[in-house]
Parts: C-alpha cells; sequence; structure tokens
C-alpha cells in the first residue's frame, strides 16, 4: 500500500517542480500586471542567492525550527504521494507548520511575533475543511489512504462538490495568496515587514522558500485527489485551480484576519457539512 | 556559477529626502521600467536585503535609522546613494541641520547623480552594484559594523540647561 519509491520521487522531484511553478506563478502575475516579468527560473536564482548569504541569526534555535519546518514538509509530502493515510499527512502538516510559528516566536522582535500570531489564526482558519476534507474523501471512498482515493474509480468531485470549493477557499490561504496573505506574502514585501519570516535571513530564509515549494506540490496533490478517477481531467483541474488561484491574488485586496477566520469557518461548516450530510443521507449511511 | 547578481533584492530608505529620488525610485517598478525582470525586488526588511538604497542625507534624526539597517543586513552588501542629496548633501550641505552624503555615516559603494536621479540612472547604478557585490562575495569581504562616533553634544547640553 505505501510506495517509498514515490516517497523518494516527491522528496526529488518536489522543488524543482515546485520553483517552476513558482517562475511560472510569478511571469503570469507579472504580464497580468502589464509587466514582463523576471525569468521562470527566477526562484532558483533567489533561493541560490539565499544560500550565497551569511547566515545572520538572532536566536541559534531559529535555523533548527527552519530545518525541521522543511523536514516534516517533506515527511508530510513524501507519505502523502507514497499513499499513506490522509489523516496523518493533515496532522504531519500542521506539525510543520507549527515548526515554522515557533521559528519566528524563537526571535524576540514585534514583527515576527505578529506574523507569528497571524499564522497561528491561519493554521485555525484553514484546519476545519482541511480535517473536513479528510472526511469526505472517506464518505467517498471508504477509505482514508491516498493510494485508495488517488485510484478510486468513483467520480469524488461529483460527490463532494462543495468539499471541493470550500477546499479551494482555504487552498487561498495555503498558498499565501491574496486576500488571505496575511502572515506573510511574495508581494506585499514592505507589509508588517513580511510577517513570519522577518527574522529570517540568508540560508534559513532559503530553506523556508524551498519548503513552500513543497508544500505547493503536496497542495496540488490534494486537488489531484478529487478528479483521480481521469489522470487527464486530474492533471488539466490542478493547472486551472492555480491559474484561477493566480487571478484572485492579483484582483483582491487583503482582507483582515477576522473576516479571513470567520469567512472560512462559515464556508466549511456550510458547504462542507452541507454536503457531507447530503452524501450521508443519500448513501444511507456510512 | 553565481546567483547574487541575478537576484539583487533592494531595501529603500528615505534620509531626509525631498522624496523626488524616492519617487523615481518607485517609478523603476512599475510597468514603464519594471525592474523585477532582472530579479530586482525592493522588500522592506533589511535582513532580507543586498543592496540598500538611499535616498537624502544624513541629519540628527536618521543617523541612526541609517546605521540600523546597515548593519542589520547580511553580507554581502553594497550601498547605492541615489541623488545628489545623498552624494553630497547637494543644496542642503550647508544647512546647520545636515551633516552631508549618506559617506558621512556608512561606507558608499555606487554614487547616483542628478535632481532627482532620473530611473535609468537608478536601474544603472544598481547594476553597477551588482558587479561590487559579486565582487564582495568571491573576495569574501566582510563589511563590519558601523557605529556612530559622533557625539549628540547638543542635546547632551539641552539637558545640563541650553548651549555651552
Amino acid at each position: 500500500m505505501i510506495n517509498p519509491a514515490w516517497a523518494l520521487v516527491f522528496a526529488l522531484v518536489a522543488p524543482v517542480a515546485g520553483g517552476l511553478v513558482a517562475g511560472i506563478d510569478r511571469k503570469i502575475t507579472a504580464h497580468m500586471q502589464g509587466r514582463v516579468g523576471p525569468s521562470i527560473f527566477q526562484p532558483f536564482y533567489d533561493v541560490g542567492k539565499l544560500f550565497e548569504k551569511e547566515q545572520a541569526v538572532v536566536n541559534e534555535t531559529q535555523t533548527f525550527y527552519a530545518i525541521c519546518y522543511l523536514v516534516f514538509m517533506i515527511f508530510t509530502g513524501a507519505l502523502f504521494f507514497a499513499g499513506g493515510d490522509l489523516l496523518l499527512v493533515i496532522f504531519a502538516l500542521t506539525l510543520a507548520q507549527i515548526f515554522l510559528v515557533l521559528g519566528a516566536f524563537a526571535a524576540n522582535s514585534p514583527y515576527s511575533y505578529v506574523g507569528a500570531e497571524r499564522e497561528l489564526l491561519q493554521i485555525l482558519a484553514y484546519e476545519p475543511m482541511v480535517i473536513l476534507t479528510a472526511v469526505g474523501m472517506f464518505v467517498a471512498t471508504k477509505s482514508f489512504n491516498v493510494s485508495d482515493i488517488a485510484t478510486s474509480a468513483s467520480p469524488v468531485i461529483l460527490l463532494l462538490p462543495g468539499i471541493f470549493l470550500g477546499f479551494l477557499y482555504v487552498l487561498t490561504i495555503k498558498l499565501r495568496k491574496s486576500p488571505f496573505d496575511i502572515s506573510t506574502s511574495h508581494h506585499a514585501h514592505q507589509e508588517i515587514v513580511k510577517g513570519v519570516t522577518t527574522e529570517f535571513s540568508g540560508p534559513s530564509l532559503g530553506l523556508i522558500e524551498v519548503t513552500h515549494w513543497y508544500e505547493v506540490v503536496l497542495l496540488l496533490g490534494f486537488v489531484y485527489l478529487f478528479f483521480g478517477f481521469s489522470p487527464l481531467i486530474a492533471a488539466l483541474a490542478v493547472a486551472v485551480v492555480y491559474i484561477l488561484e493566480i487571478l484572485v491574488d492579483n484582483t483582491n485586496a487583503r482582507v483582515r484576519w477576522q473576516l479571513a477566520v470567520r469567512s472560512s469557518w462559515l464556508i466549511a461548516a456550510v458547504v462542507g457539512l452541507v454536503n457531507l450530510a447530503g452524501l450521508y443521507v443519500l448513501s444511507g449511511g456510512i | 556559477m553565481t546567483y547574487l547578481a541575478k537576484s539583487p533584492w533592494i531595501i529603500h530608505y528615505d534620509a531626509s529626502s525631498c522624496n523626488g529620488c524616492d519617487i523615481e525610485i518607485l517609478a523603476c517598478l512599475t510597468p514603464m521600467y519594471d525592474v523585477e525582470r532582472f530579479g530586482i525586488i525592493n522588500t522592506g526588511n533589511p535582513k532580507h536585503a543586498d543592496i540598500f538604497v538611499v535616498t537624502g542625507s544624513v541629519n540628527e534624526h536618521n543617523r541612526e535609522v541609517i546605521l540600523n539597517i546597515y548593519n542589520q543586513m547580511p553580507d554581502p552588501k553594497v550601498v547605492v546613494a541615489v541623488g545628489i542629496c545623498a552624494t553630497s548633501g547637494g543644496v542642503f550641505r550647508e544647512c546647520y541641520n545636515v551633516a552631508g552624503g549618506i559617506d558621512k555615516l556608512i561606507p558608499v559603494d555606487v554614487y547616483v547623480m542628478g535632481c532627482a536621479a532620473r530611473p535609468e540612472s537608478i536601474i544603472d547604478g544598481i547594476v553597477t552594484a551588482l558587479g561590487i557585490l559579486e565582487e564582495k562575495r568571491s573576495k569574501n569581504i566582510h563589511s563590519a559594523p558601523v557605529t556612530d562616533h559622533h557625539e549628540n553634544k547638543e542635546h547632551n547640553n539641552h539637558s545640563q540647561g541650553g548651549a555651552s
């Protein structure tokens, strides 16, 4: 059931794929704003540059937390792509995120603190919907194992349209896109001075960037699960979802954290639970 | 293979500038000039920055801020003084409250002339700075933290009851 080869493939290929996605994202964003934009390899140049810089840390444990963030993100993604348990994947993802928060709290800096607190609020905002996604997957395919869900013949998207919409809503938070780029953002470089990443510089900032690439690939893997019955449609859906996220990113202003938390909980409660209840009634119980 | 020259992140500080040069710096980021196509990003955090772009001259209020930003930037780093005020103090150089150009306080690597400096010359200045940045990296030059030796006499005098 667990296929270690896929875990290895994820660990090696995901940073390349994630970096390219980030580069294409910047190019499309630039074109949407009427600019030429950097090369699609720019994220690799950026991270390469960060590793050439001096390691200036406020607190020694910061680097440890940044490494933990990367290690647990690789673990999460490897478990997902190897076909492991979806619930374990979600909890490992939260653990990885908590290490980023700890890293931000490790430095005694007001900007870093605000960023860490906002990161915690983001976790609070998206977590219910992500767990509902796993529950929905179980109801639709009778399994929590990613290997079973991905190869399931049942059209998950048709059974879980509400949960899919809810997941797209919190995906904006996870991808750090406007209107929910509350803790840190790819565009607003001066706003709350980059939030959680304020006190990270040089190589440790590079680690956080690479971790984000892993995370993006993992999240797009979640989108794939909804279309597991047809790999072609799934690949197309992943591309459409990401372009939609870029469009939303470029056409929305940031909202306050109160609205982010309330609205994502409301969406989870309404579309997620209604979808689950409907599925429950239709299938005559689990 | 070096990545430093392909991804210069700048931090921009307005040290008592009239805003003329600042507007020209921001003009570089607009679709017209779009410096992001060279990977240049205007960060707001000295810890993420490689190039310190300063406009305006040094005075009593901003010398602490300039030092703070400069000392927080990780090596390798370069300083670009944009506009004639940052270069020498410009028309304000003899004012009682102006200490002079940015090089009175921190080592400056590139001077960009003009009042206000044109976006083309600012981009040229940044590109020149990239060469210096790369040289500093290859020679492993570490910029020592700068401390302010300037004694704040006026303030001390005020606390002691006026001018001496």
